[in-house]
């Protein structure tokens, strides 16, 4: 220590200072901090200052207010007199109906184009990435126009529908199906179905400790499979079949009754799927090549059939790479439904932001709460996506 | 002395060659494949004949009204009747040149980057990333050096999707390598608000920051300043896109080996000189692809503006479609519009897949 030349462990010199990284990073981030919360005060400053010049009121009070609008398809009680409030719920579970019936069929549609593109029949494989090339590669907001404007908007008018059978009415004012009506006594029904879906849970993991304990294999989908088929239906005959079809009928210049899918929906929802769909196809086709090939063959070897070594070695392997962004295109599909603005479909967009925002002017709170509603989708999907793969990860070696 | 000769190989039974031997693998190696194949083709063909008559054969190509479409096909003629506003938008026909200027010297310059012998590319990239956007918009919209004002508002079509792509692409880019520095930072403060910032732009689709923008934007700044529509939209985009532009490179920054950041500091370069000169040069050359895959995703997603008011090339086409003189040809401007993306679109995918063949080989 003797050899330190004479002031060097005089700390306080500003030049030692300023080469301190602990310091360097303190003063960094204390300018960073300023300058954000500097940002945030001028604009909230100028944002009070120019609401109040255009005399637009603040707060959340314009919720309850009556909204005297009409919304075209809702999937709770709504009308003119409803709130403003409601007219954020109509919108949210509209946006939701539509991410969970794009999700699925994308799914589906995804997941047979991403197989086909690895067939080995060359026609099957062509036409698969035919289909993903074509459709990747154009905007959704066009592909939307198209089934809306250039499909759905020449179908014919109600008298002249295209029709299967008396139950199934296809036209320009949207497809009518038959509706299912619940009488008394359906109850029963309902609670079977529950009870065997819970029954399949419990031997689900009950077969899985078996085969872990003893060896055995139990035929979980089967029995499941028999099960949610029989039970439900034994119930439904007992209880005197209480569950009737409502069929769609012309009345006038419209049809009445039945289940309407109204054109906004069908063409927001062939798009999605089909948009979407190819972008899935890529995933699972990534998925499956990353799998070894030896893995197949090592399974092979020991004996396994080819069914067994798909549904035992390569589906889980490739799953854990498909699923990661499998779910950012689920979340992709979720804020793209909002272009459902451009065609009117009534959801979140559409309803909050474009029409109770315009009645309102309340530009900042309506759009903060539309923000939010997509914030705590996404945010809560990655805190499930972050268990999950911590919970593979512990799964690898 | 005898020579050995091998005899000639025997050609493979003609069950297995040729044109025979190529369908009997491809399409009919077994009765399920075989069924497929009927299948397929019992669909398929039909539709993608009568569409291909539908474009081509039975299309009208010449003419300047609707009278000229007589036939069952496509009406071409409505679309070469609307070409130029799908091409300028209502930029004003006597200043057009300056447009086509700007899409020569582009394409010019996209090529001198693509083409792998160019020499001086890196300066060829530095100048088209901050000298030239400068001269280019001095040339659109004018009121300087002797040209005529052109109002942003007058710009539309191609060239105004182009312009937010390719601005919207360029001006995320320092703001993504700052946000991608800064999540990676070891400042606690600086880190979380790089995240926050980051979650929140990808947590939100791009039309909610759309509507913010025209909406609110103008809440949010004095009354001095002024912004017109094509600005807010470019400012939405812009802040949007830095989000995903960041984690782009982030991951571009995470597959630098630790190696390289022992070796700028062993070389006593301080964090600045060593992010410039070892580490961002690495990172942006092997995100290159990715950045390609984020301008297709961006430039589709442009056609978002016309729900804000803009004139894009989609937009363009929506309205001709409301013109009573040519009513009922919206198929025929749909399928070009799409035609147009679908050029753009396919050929950066493609040239995104060339360049990561060739950075596998590197390393």
């Amino acid at each position: 220590m003797s050899s330190l030349p004479p002031g060097s462990n005089s700390g306080l010199s500003l030049r030692k200072l300023w080469f301190d990284p602990n310091v360097r990073s303190l003063v960094f981030q204390l300018i960073a901090v300023l300058a954000v919360v500097g940002f945030f005060y001028y604009i909230i400053n100028n944002a009070l200052f120019n609401l109040e010049q255009r005399g637009i009121t603040t707060g959340f009070a314009f919720l309850d207010n009556s909204a005297g609008f009409g919304i075209i398809q809702s999937l709770i009680e709504y009308d003119e007199s409803y709130s403003f409030g409601r007219t954020f719920f109509v919108g949210l579970l509209n946006t939701i109906l539509i991410s969970a019936l794009g999700v699925f069929f994308a799914t589906i549609l995804g997941f047979i184009v991403g197989v086909a593109r690895l067939s080995d029949n060359w026609l099957v494989a062509k036409i698969a990435t035919f289909y993903i090339e074509i459709f990747r590669n154009i905007p959704l907001l066009l592909q939307i126009f198209f089934w809306y404007f250039a499909v759905l908007r020449t179908l014919p008018s109600p008298k002249q529908s295209l029709q299967i059978g008396e139950a199934a009415f296809l036209n320009v004012r949207g497809l009518y199906l038959p509706k299912t009506i619940l009488e008394a006594g359906s109850g029963i029904v309902v609670f079977a179905f529950f009870a065997c879906l819970i029954a399949t849970v419990f031997i689900f993991f009950w077969s899985k400790r078996r085969q872990m304990l003893t060896g055995k294999q139990f035929p979980t989908f089967l029995f499941n499979a028999a099960l949610m088929i029989t039970v439900p239906g034994i119930v439904f005959l007992l209880a005197g079949s209480p569950v009737h079809l409502e069929y769609p009928e012309l009345k006038g210049f419209n049809f009445k009754g039945g289940l309407t899918v109204i054109p906004e929906l069908a063409a927001l929802l062939i798009a999605l799927t089909v948009y979407t769909a190819s972008f899935i196809a890529e995933i699972v086709r990534s998925g499956i090549v990353a799998v070894n090939k030896g893995q197949s063959e090592a399974s092979i070897s020991l004996g396994l059939s080819k069914t067994q070594t798909l549904k035992l070695v390569v589906i889980p392997q490739a799953m854990r790479v498909i699923i990661p962004p499998l779910t950012s295109q689920y979340l992709n599909l979720t804020k793209n439904s909002s272009l459902a603005t451009a065609i009117g479909y009534p959801d979140l967009v559409s309803v909050f932001m474009g029409t109770t925002l315009n009645q309102t002017g309340q530009a900042i709170e309506v759009i903060a709460m539309t923000m939010g509603v997509y914030l705590t989708i996404s945010i809560s999907t990655s805190i499930v996506m972050n268990i999950y793969n911590r919970k593979m990860s512990l799964v690898e070696r | 002395m005898t020579v050995h000769e091998f005899k000639p190989d025997l050609a493979p039974p003609t069950s297995a060659r040729g044109v025979v031997g190529w369908l009997k693998y491809n399409l009919f190696n077994g009765p399920v494949n075989s069924i497929f194949t009927l299948l397929l083709i019992y669909l398929v063909i039909p539709p993608l004949l009568s569409a291909f008559q539908w474009i081509f054969i039975d299309a009208d190509f010449i003419g300047d009204s609707r009278d000229a479409c007589t036939s069952d096909g496509a009406c071409w003629v409505f679309i070469s009747s609307r070409f130029e506003q799908l091409i300028y938008g209502f930029y004003p026909s006597e200043e057009r040149w300056r447009v086509n200027i700007v899409f020569v010297s582009f394409a010019l310059i996209i090529a001198g980057l693509i083409w792998p012998k160019t020499p001086q590319k890196t300066k060829l990239a530095i100048f088209s990333l901050v000298i030239y956007p400068i001269i280019v918009f001095y040339l659109l919209i004018g009121d300087s050096f002797g040209l005529a004002k052109v109002d942003t508002h007058q710009w539309g079509g191609l060239m105004l999707t182009l312009t937010l792509a390719v601005v919207g692409i360029v001006a995320a880019l320092p703001f993504g390598i700052l946000l991608a520095l800064g999540r990676r930072s070891d400042m606690p403060i600086i880190r979380s608000f790089s995240t926050i910032y980051i979650e929140f732009w990808r947590a939100v689709p791009l039309i909610t920051v759309l509507f913010m923008a025209s909406v609110m934007l103008p809440l949010f700044v004095g009354s001095e300043v002024d912004f017109d529509k094509l600005m807010r939209a470019l400012i939405g985009i812009i802040m949007f896109q830095s989000a995903y532009m960041a984690e782009v490179i982030r991951g571009g920054l995470q597959a630098i080996p630790k190696g390289q950041y022992e070796a700028g500091e062993a070389l006593g370069l301080n964090y600045w000189q060593s992010t410039g000169l070892i580490i961002l040069p690495q990172a942006l050359k092997i995100t290159i692809p990715s950045i390609v895959n984020t301008f297709i995703a961006l430039f589709k997603d442009t056609s978002l503006v016309l729900i804000i008011g803009l004139f894009d090339l989609l937009a363009i086409g929506q309205s001709a479609l409301a013109d009573p003189a040519w009513l009922g040809f919206s198929t025929e401007m749909y399928v070009f519009v799409a035609f147009v993306f679908w050029v753009f679109c396919f050929g950066m995918s493609r040239y995104s897949v060339y360049l990561e063949n060739k950075l596998h080989t590197g390393h």
